[in-house]
């Protein structure tokens, strides 16, 4: 019982991490229709972002992690701005080659600056918790909170200000947005400075339990991929379910089968969907 | 003569003159690195112009296709290994499994378009790199595939023999091969199928709606490509004789994505343009600390940007031109 709570425990703060990278993947490619491949390479330089704020610049764990998440925003609207505007009007697969582009540059280039091996964060946060027999650490918790915090946050963006407004009228209707006098320039802008800094707030976040090296975004990116496919293209609540039910699947199978076959389950699951319904559970016909 | 049929002819003499010349090369090329890169040149040209056949001119755009390569190299090293079989019928049940493992994968991931097939078949790459790296009482895991042997001598008349213990042989070897690919692919291009895949690629619902059965074209496509990708995985097997499960990874995918990009896709030679200018460029650069994927990253996004038919369709509307104006 107690390996099952632990499990559960660990699958929800995965689930958190992979909620927060879906959220920002679903707004990009729902909304805005660019399957934004290099998310995960995004996901990864937050972390370094993170930790060389925390390490060599010597930050607070917090402050490191809202300067990461600036500074990825920025990086964000910078590869929107250059390798995403002009391919506006081109297929997605442009789009999803570019971003093929993208991911050789930043990956290499974090595989050429900071080398293969894996760096440690100082621990931060370690205190340990234990109940019912299991163990938990005060970043475990704290990952939850942040996420849940994050969450509401991007809700009260959308939903309260007139930019998050006119990021919906976008996702309904691009051209009516348009005729409304809606700038799309400046709701792409705002979606990939979003999306990358809830990418860079992931990593960030879960940089001091898994460590922190170029390949890390990888498996993260494919993830985000099967569970906006899964949860439906540009829709918020099916990114964060998706992402729970993500995380708590990897853990659980990870505990009770085995941990190499992990992304054979999760893509699968994925390959199968997609030959049942060609345009994932919640696309359109 | 037209200006159309001019260039048309002009472009076969300049095909044989290359042909001939690839022949010759061994005459004046001895030094054992520069074969060593013509051969691997062959091969990843070999690997590109099959993934040309799917993606460039049938639209889609498979990124499972280094898992294909893969499993054409795992199945014969397996074949010859664990087996005992003879390199010829290996090469030919490989690229069989190969076909097979397509033929589910395609059934599967051909129903769904556009970014949606490129991430199903890019989730099915990652999980034929596992299942490798994992399966390790099959493929040796991580430790990877040793010693497989060079393909067997072929016996000649008066008691001669071809020998691939040296790389002369085997430069032949695989540029027959590469011909036999590139003469494939040419057929089925001008072809009636060839017609089809291009309808496709075109509007698949307007296709359909012309008759043509777009998952089947879509399909027969897809398994030729898996057969020619298995070829070259085979080729490569028994040339460097070492499998690890890195040769099926997606990074090999994307790159040959680059090599069909850079080159042109859709175009005959450009894959092959791509695969040789790269493949020589990164060998001579080999000991060189270099961040040569980031340049590859440079030169995707310009492409895709800027030059969206690659070396070989910049060339292409450069001599269009070129013949128009002469026959003026």
């Amino acid at each position: 019982m107690s390996l099952f709570i632990q499990q559960v425990i660990n699958g929800i703060m995965l689930g958190s991490v992979y909620s927060l990278v879906a959220l920002g993947l679903t707004l990009e490619y729902g909304i805005l229709h660019i399957p934004n491949f290099s998310h995960g390479a995004l996901y990864m330089v937050g972390a370094y972002v993170t930790f060389l704020l925390a390490t060599t610049v010597g930050l607070n764990f917090w402050l490191a992690m809202i300067v990461a998440m600036a500074a990825l925003a920025f990086i964000g609207i910078l590869v929107e701005r250059l390798v995403y505007r002009p391919l506006m009007l081109e297929s997605p697969l442009s789009s999803f080659i570019a971003a093929i582009g993208l991911i050789f540059i930043f990956v290499d280039g974090a595989l050429n600056i900071f080398g293969p091996d894996f760096k440690r964060f100082p621990p931060v946060h370690s205190q340990v918790f234990h109940m019912a027999g299991t163990t938990i650490t005060l970043q475990r918790i704290l990952i939850i909170l942040v996420t849940v915090l994050l969450i509401v946050l991007l809700h009260l963006f959308i939903k309260k200000t007139m930019i998050g407004a006119t990021i919906e009228a976008t996702a309904q209707d691009l051209e009516g947005a348009q005729l409304m006098g809606i700038s799309i320039t400046r709701v792409r802008m705002t979606v990939f400075a979003l999306g990358t800094a809830l990418a860079a707030a992931a990593a960030a976040l879960i940089a001091p339990i898994h460590l922190v090296h170029p390949g890390m975004g990888g498996p993260v990116i494919l993830k985000a991929f099967v569970i906006i496919i899964l949860g439906g293209m540009g829709s918020i609540p099916g990114a964060i379910v998706g992402g729970f039910i993500m995380g708590l699947v990897e853990a659980l199978s990870g505990g009770y089968i085995s941990t190499s076959y992990n992304e054979v389950f999760a893509f699968g699951v994925l390959v199968l969907v997609l030959a049942v319904r060609p345009t994932g559970l919640f696309g359109a016909k | 003569m037209e200006p159309f049929a001019q260039s048309q002819s002009m472009r076969r003499y300049a095909f044989l003159l290359i042909i001939v010349f690839a022949f010759t090369i061994p005459l004046f090329v001895t030094s054992r690195f520069y074969l060593h890169v013509l051969i691997m040149c062959c091969i990843w040209g070999m690997a590109a112009t099959s993934m040309n056949l799917i993606m460039g001119y049938t639209g889609q755009v498979n990124l499972a296709h280094g898992a294909f390569f893969g499993i054409g190299a795992y199945a014969s090293g397996l074949l010859i290994l664990k087996l005992g079989f003879n390199f010829w019928f290996a090469m030919l049940v490989a690229c069989l499994i190969t076909v097979l493992v397509g033929f589910f994968m395609g059934v599967l991931a051909l129903r769904t378009k556009g970014s949606y097939f490129a991430i199903g078949t890019m989730c099915f790459n990652v999980i034929v790199t596992v299942i490798i790296d994992s399966w390790d009482t099959l493929t040796e895991g991580a430790r990877g595939l040793l010693g497989i042997p060079r393909p067997p001598s072929i016996p000649l008349l008066f008691g001669k023999e071809i020998s691939f213990s040296s790389l002369v042989p085997n430069y032949y070897l695989v540029l027959v091969f590469l011909l036999f690919t590139l003469f494939v692919v040419h057929r089925i291009v001008h072809s009636m199928m060839g017609k089809s895949f291009a309808a496709v690629r075109g509007n698949e619902e307007l296709a359909e709606s012309l008759g043509i059965n777009a998952m089947g074209t879509k399909l027969m496509s897809f398994l030729i490509s898996t057969f020619l990708a298995g070829l070259a995985g085979v080729l490569y097997a028994a040339y460097i004789g070492f499998l690890s499960p890195e040769i099926s990874d997606y990074h090999v995918t994307f790159e040959l994505l680059v090599f069909c990009l850079i080159g042109g896709l859709g175009t005959l030679v450009g894959p092959l343009i791509g695969a040789f200018i790269l493949t020589i460029v990164s060998e001579l650069l080999h000991g060189l600390a270099f961040p040569r994927l980031v340049i590859y990253g440079f030169l995707l996004i310009i492409i895709i940007i800027f030059l969206r038919e690659g070396i070989a369709g910049g060339v292409r509307k450069l001599w269009l031109k070129v013949a128009q104006e002469g026959g003026r």
